[in-house]
């Protein structure tokens, strides 16, 4: 009975911070109120008992995802207002649409119904007892699945350079650090032992000599020509 | 639909409800794409919200039947989801630079 109550509340919450999302003036608060659509999902799904895919639902999408959504929307300053100037005309389109998707999904719910032997085709069943829905999961996840484990941090991977290569760029002008510089640096840095009560009046500032001339660039290829 | 199938969902909820959530956001998601046709990280946003509304139905079928690949491919969804949504927000934060605009009728002109 409270399951259910909680379940009311969590969808009712839910619905209504989906539709602030996309009615919403300003993109700001429309990420607001996606994070607290995705606290609302992650209850549900601590209702349906997946406790492990609610907690991945608040750490990824509340901690990273949301986050970067209001990353981007503070970051770039775009003129909020101009951007609402389409929203009359394209919502009676999208209330058609969305009304008939909304229709058709109704009627298959009322419709449909599980296959005969749909409980001997399982994939994987729960084990139950005190296997915990995590340790469950990650029994699966890495013997049956492990090769599309793989290849979902390939794709985390991929996505993760995609993102800096398109939004790197390389100013001119700036100062970096010149490693090759720094090792190649010779003469400046000198280690030597000095008489002892010696002090900066006799010995005087220690300065880097100065840089050499460059040799003739001629006779040093010349010299290693037989190498090669 | 025997009640040995019934699983950790109680029987008060019951499936036709976490299906009815579901199909409500799907549908929210994709009025949100049509409604702010000007705005990409709104329309990012709802695919958010329709990405969100599989995995409830994922999750759902998972704990009626008791089967965890359910569980299993809803995470998958999560990894593409976070994916999407950084390539996404990269692709719009290099427009933006380039164009000083994120009106989805500009992005039309990148073609050819």
């Amino acid at each position: 009975m409270i399951a259910a109550a909680a379940f009311y509340l969590f969808a009712a919450i839910l619905i209504a911070s989906a539709v602030m999302v996309v009615t919403s003036r300003n993109p700001v608060h429309s990420v607001l109120f996606l994070i607290l659509a995705f606290f609302n999902a992650s209850a549900l799904f601590l209702i349906a008992g997946a406790e492990f895919l609610a907690m991945i639902l608040v750490i990824v999408y509340v901690g990273a995802v949301a986050v970067l959504f209001l990353f981007v929307v503070m970051m770039l300053d775009v003129d909020f207002a101009r951007l609402r100037e389409g929203f009359q005309r394209y919502a009676p389109l999208g209330a058609v649409i969305g009304g008939i998707l909304f229709l058709e999904l109704v009627l298959v719910l009322g419709t449909w119904s599980f296959a005969d032997l749909a409980e001997d085709l399982r994939l994987s069943p729960n084990p139950g007892g005190d296997v915990t829905n995590a340790e469950a999961l990650g029994r699966i996840l890495y013997t049956d699945y492990v090769y599309l484990f793989q290849a979902s941090g390939l794709v985390l991977l991929v996505a993760m350079i995609g993102a800096i290569v398109l939004t790197h760029r390389s100013r001119p002008g700036t100062r970096r650090q010149d490693i090759a510089a720094q090792v190649a640096r010779a003469g400046s840095v000198n280690l030597r032992q000095v008489p002892l009560g010696a002090g900066l009046k006799t010995l005087g500032i220690e300065r880097p000599p100065l840089p050499e001339e460059p040799k003739p660039a001629v006779t040093h290829d010349a010299g290693h020509e037989g190498h090669h | 639909m025997t009640p040995a199938m019934r699983g950790t969902i109680e029987m008060t909820i019951g499936l036709a409800h976490y299906l009815t959530v579901g199909a409500i956001l799907l549908v929210l998601g994709i009025f949100g794409i049509f409604m702010n046709r000007k705005n990409v990280i709104v329309i990012l946003m709802s695919v958010e919200l329709i990405l969100l509304s599989v995995n409830l139905n994922f999750v759902a079928f998972s704990a009626w039947l008791d089967d965890l690949a359910g569980q299993i491919f809803a995470m998958f969804v999560l990894t593409v989801a976070a994916a999407e949504a950084a390539i996404g927000l990269a692709i719009v934060v290099i427009y933006f630079r380039n164009r000083g605009s994120i009106e989805v009728e500009d992005i039309s002109t990148l073609k050819g």
